[in-house]
């Protein structure tokens, strides 16, 4: 079937071997008219080299200010069926795990009141569904919570949909049970993730083990990132078989071959604190050196294996650029057990929203916060003693803030007493 | 009880959140969750962990475009029915993983895939360019410099040897933001592509009172470059040009003043950016080529510089190295003479706290 709109550029996004989203839409366009629009809409904003969506409207289901972003084309006079395309955020279940009839069930309600078009997943992690007009979200809605058990992710200035790696669902590095901490901080907070409350978003991500497959460090307000106290667990039999080529090394991220691992070449001198020996037979670690980057657990899987004593490193702050600039995360709290029920961390998260919405201005992240006030002032909202690990030097401005309750006798001064000690 | 729309509090289900984490877990990870003893690839996008019941879990990580239909989705769910005990999921890069509890069932999962067109190459493991994560583009978004989708796929296309092997350094970890949002935090990336505006907002005297909050969008501007004035009849506002940084936060805040501009708009890459902690801490992406202009629909120019910029880096660097660690081993100036980026004077920072990035020692390479 011939459809609507020539497409001649997009088009030629349907060669090569990478799948083609293209294609994909086609085949959806042949019986949606939105999709038709769609790949319409699509060819105009590649001749102009400009985008053709206008700014969201004020949608969404009733009771929730989060969700569902408004979208309308600036050009409904060409493309009258994608005028409206709103978009809906369903909080994905943890690590992105599905049952195949779980999924055809979102399909049908999907393809019924809505364009059938998805994205899997957005960058927070939501399930997207793209492209739907507003008398469809309270059915979707209804349909979602009642045929599915499933509810919508965070917009605006709520919580964002918490996400997490894999964890220990399947990876051996998980320090946290990063499936139930996402979880239990998705249902506590809910109300904050449906209804805006706070000056901006606020994200949480949380990562097993230091190689942060979910990049929490890079994206999260709150990155919560497993990691461990006592010593990297050996095998030196497994050791040995890695050195005498029994083994491959990085679990095959480098290549398939036997071969026998240069031990002191790609393993101890790549390690950053130089913690660790080989003397031919055995591995010596300094384990109170460790900084527990995992670069010598990667190499060696079979071999080595992060602590027992397992915890998290909570870091805060990160962000993207709008608006002061590119953040990292910072450590807060060097080590939390992180066991269920969580108290001790929903006190903490409880002390840094009240700060937040007590000095925040409007669209201020929570980094940028930080950086406005200071760390020290975050510090003491959250009732956290300095420690080194929160930096990397310390300061080389001699322009400190002190408190007059730190100096003897405070700010107030004599005048007079001075200048009887000073002639002016 | 089906939807009334006459009634929608009736049987109002809210706040349930997502279904339990183990809800649809296939029995496999069920049984052995928090007991996976180790792992290994045994060919790229073939990964097998094994438990310390001895069980093992061997999956397939195919990649995908975010962008999917249900059709194609529902043709998922025949492959996972068919093979996989009717459980898949998708990784945090968009690709998409299929799990099977038994080596025998490996190899008809890999040749149900590979039967089916184009659509699940295999590959995204170890040392590879794995899935690109990205943003909406002109598919979707209201604030873009470029389209995501389009340029994923043309980038894709020209690496697709590197997504289905092992022989780079290290993994490579491309993204793409279309504007200075970054909703998908390129920030960190290997290699990362970014939509950029180049000419200040228009500024639609006639709609600013009635569509923006002024206060707001003075409030918006991260230079202070926006003043209240009036113009005739209209209270609208005034940009100082000059201190225009081209974020965009503006039009963010007041849809009468859009920057997007076909001539102006365009691509920056950047790259060795890093999230892992390994070896060396995470690691900010840094400006590698300013400016490249919109060429949809392959976007050849980008295609070819990030693909020069990758080879340089695979033929360069040592094993284990990211694109970060080699540049910082190598140099920026060396960076850019084996490359042959142009250096301009955007490379160097005049923004906040741009001194730090200045080089206060006489050790540099000619």
């Amino acid at each position: 079937m011939a459809l609507k709109h020539a497409t001649p550029m997009l088009d030629e996004l349907e060669k090569g071997p990478w799948p083609s989203f293209v294609t994909d839409i086609k085949r959806m366009a042949a019986r949606k008219p939105m999709c038709e629009d769609l790949l319409g809409l699509l060819e105009m904003s590649y001749e102009h080299k400009e985008g053709h969506w206008k700014h969201g409207g004020i949608v969404g289901v009733f009771g929730y200010g989060g969700g569902v972003i408004g979208r309308y084309c600036d050009r409904p006079d060409l493309f009258p069926n994608v005028a409206h395309f709103h978009t809906m955020r369903v909080n994905q279940p943890a690590s992105k795990f599905y049952s195949t009839e779980a999924l055809r069930k979102l399909c049908d309600i999907w393809e019924e009141h809505g364009s059938g078009l998805t994205n899997m997943h957005g960058s927070t992690g939501d399930c997207i569904l793209l492209g739907t007009t507003t008398d469809q979200l309270e059915p979707i809605f209804y349909r979602l919570t009642h045929e599915l058990g499933m509810d919508l992710g965070g917009s605006g200035s709520n919580m964002r949909t918490p996400e997490g790696c894999v964890g220990r669902a399947r990876c051996e590095w998980s320090c946290l049970d990063t499936q139930d901490i996402i979880y239990d901080i998705t249902i506590k907070y809910q109300d904050e993730l449906h209804r805006p409350m706070f000056p901006y978003k606020f994200k949480f991500k949380a990562s097993g083990c230091p190689n942060d497959c979910v990049a929490a460090i890079a994206r999260a307000d709150c990155s919560i990132i497993g990691t461990w106290r006592d010593k990297i667990r050996i095998d030196q039999e497994a050791v040995r078989a890695y050195v005498g080529g029994e083994l491959v090394p990085n679990g095959g991220s480098h290549g398939f071959e036997k071969r026998k691992l240069d031990i002191q070449k790609e393993v101890i001198d790549l390690c950053p604190t130089r913690c660790m020996e080989w003397d031919g037979k055995n591995l010596k670690i300094w384990d109170e050196d460790c900084t527990r980057c995992m670069h010598c657990i990667n190499v060696m899987p079979r071999a080595l294996r992060p602590g027992t004593d397992v915890g998290a490193t909570i870091l805060c702050g990160a962000k993207a650029p709008i608006l002061e600039g590119a953040q990292l995360s910072s450590v807060i709290i060097p080590f939390m057990k992180m066991e269920p029920p969580y108290e001790e961390f929903h006190e903490f998260v409880e002390k840094m929203w009240d700060w937040w919405m007590e000095n925040g201005k409007n669209r201020e992240r929570l980094g940028e916060l930080i950086q406005r006030l200071g760390l020290r002032e975050f510090l003491k909202a959250v009732e956290v003693q300095p420690d080194p690990r929160m930096i990397n030097t310390p300061r080389f401005n001699p322009y400190i803030f002190y408190d007059p309750a730190d100096v003897p006798g405070g700010w107030e001064r004599d005048a007079k007493a001075y200048r009887e000690r000073h002639h002016a | 009880m089906p939807f009334d729309p006459s009634d929608i509090m009736k049987d109002r289900i809210t706040d349930i959140g997502p279904p339990k984490y183990d809800k649809f877990f296939p029995p496999i990870i069920k049984e052995n969750y928090g007991k996976w003893k180790y792992h290994e690839i045994l060919e790229p996008g073939v990964l097998v962990h094994v438990s310390e019941t001895g069980a093992e879990v061997y999956t397939v990580r195919v990649g995908a475009a975010r962008l999917l239909s249900v059709d194609l989705i529902r043709e998922i769910c025949d492959i996972a029915d068919k093979h996989c005990g009717g459980y898949v999921r998708w990784t945090t890069r968009n690709n998409i993983e299929f799990m099977v509890d038994d080596k025998s069932k490996l190899k008809p999962l890999m040749d149900d895939l590979r039967s089916r067109g184009n659509w699940f190459p295999i590959g995204g493991t170890g040392a590879s360019v794995t899935n690109v994560v990205h943003t909406q583009g002109w598919v979707h978004c209201h604030t873009p410099a470029i389209d995501a989708s389009g340029i994923v796929k043309a980038v894709m296309d020209e690496l697709f040897e590197y997504f289905g092997s092992h022989k780079l350094p290290a993994q490579v970890r491309i993204s793409l933001a279309c504007c200075l949002n970054m909703c998908g935090a390129v920030h960190c990336s290997d290699i990362a592509i970014l939509g950029v505006h180049r000419k200040p907002p228009i500024i639609e005297h006639e709609r600013v009172q009635n569509v923006c909050e002024i206060p707001l969008v003075i409030a918006a501007c991260p230079t202070a470059a926006i003043k209240p004035k009036k113009v005739g009849d209209y209270k609208s506002v005034e940009i100082n040009e000059n201190r225009c940084m081209f974020c965009g936060n503006c039009y963010t805040m007041c849809p009468a003043l859009p920057l997007a501009d076909g001539e102006g708009d365009g691509i920056a890459l950047w790259v060795g950016g890093k999230v892992s902690n390994s070896r060396v801490p995470p690691k900010f992406s840094k400006l590698a080529v300013p400016y490249i202009p919109n060429e949809p629909p392959r976007w050849p120019t980008t295609v070819q510089t990030i693909k020069k910029m990758l080879e340089t880096y695979a033929s360069d660097a040592k094993r284990y190295e990211r694109i970060g660690e080699w540049i910082e081993r190598i140099g920026w100036e060396k960076f850019f003479e084996k490359t042959g980026i142009e250096f301009r004077h955007e490379h160097i920072d005049d923004y906040r706290l741009a001194m730090t990035t200045w080089r206060t020692t006489t050790q540099f390479k000619f």
